[in-house]
């Protein structure tokens, strides 16, 4: 009973603020609301059984990319979409647009929906089936990270490093040296 | 216990909201945010299959999701604010410079 109730407040809260986060004409309100469906969606991999990723989204995104996101609304200081005189010059202005990318999306949760009630064995319990113990294992994820995945995990260290150095080169002034 | 169908159900209302933003949205920051709406929604999918099958794997790619997103996040800032120095906007429709 306990999980269910919890499992509805944290997936409506999730659901909830990232709609509105695209319902934001401020880019720093879209933001802290992202934040907080990023909570909600670390309390469903609590119920998940999988506390170390519930932790990784608080620490990593909540923690550090909201924060990256945070400095750069704020660094740019341009609060509103200035949608007005850019959608008058545009040739594919007007809600024409729009609709297509609402229709697009509306299609896709429609698609996804259908497949999920074509597919069979969803219906049983998350949990029913395996033990919890074997997921929420902190030791074994780390021993499967550093040994099954070990290739993976120095690949993703060079992706950062590239990243982190594109990022300085790309928001460089020009004419710096 | 929540069947596997309802997280399933939480990541599809997830991914198309993310989708829509992408799509709807007239402001690089906030389309960036919608993509890290819909890698959070592929993220909870991985997390719920691995938990239905008793597998680790579910939760592993999730940190690379996460890891990549973080790079996707600096890469994309620089970029967003590389191009609002040049145009003074965050509007994808000013920066039509490719376009004919």
């Amino acid at each position: 009973m306990f999980e269910t109730l919890s499992f509805y407040a944290l997936a409506g809260l999730a659901v909830v603020a990232s709609a509105l986060v695209i319902g934001q004409r401020n880019p720093m309100y879209s933001v802290l609301m992202l934040i907080a469906s990023f909570a909600g969606l670390s309390g469903l991999y609590i119920l998940l059984d999988a506390p170390f990723v519930a932790m990784a989204q608080i620490i990593i995104y909540a923690g550090a990319i909201m924060v990256l996101f945070l400095f750069v609304v704020m660094l740019l200081n341009a609060p509103q979409e200035d949608a007005a005189e850019w959608d008058r010059a545009h040739p594919f202005r007007g809600p024409g647009v729009g609709r297509f990318g609402a229709l697009l999306a509306a299609l896709l949760a429609v698609q996804l929906a259908w497949a999920l009630t074509a597919a069979t064995g969803l219906s049983a319990g998350v949990g029913e089936r395996t033990d919890a113990a074997t997921v929420s294992s902190i030791r074994a994820l780390g021993r499967m990270i550093f040994t099954d995945h070990g290739f993976a995990f120095e690949a993703t260290s060079i992706l950062i490093l590239v990243a982190m150095v594109g990022a300085v080169v790309l928001a460089r002034r020009e004419g710096d040296s | 216990m929540i069947p596997l169908s309802h997280y399933l159900i939480v990541s599809v209302l997830l991914f198309a909201i993310g989708c829509a933003g992408v799509f709807l949205r007239r402001n690089v920051i906030t389309i960036l945010l919608s993509i890290e709406i819909m890698l959070n929604a592929v993220n909870l999918s991985f997390v719920a299959f691995g938990r239905a099958s008793g597998d680790l794997n579910g939760q592993i790619i999730t940190f690379f999701v996460m890891t990549v997103a973080a790079a996707e996040a600096a890469v994309g800032l620089a970029l967003v604010i590389a191009l609002f120095r040049h145009r003074e906007s965050l509007n994808p429709d000013a920066f039509t410079l490719l376009k004919w």
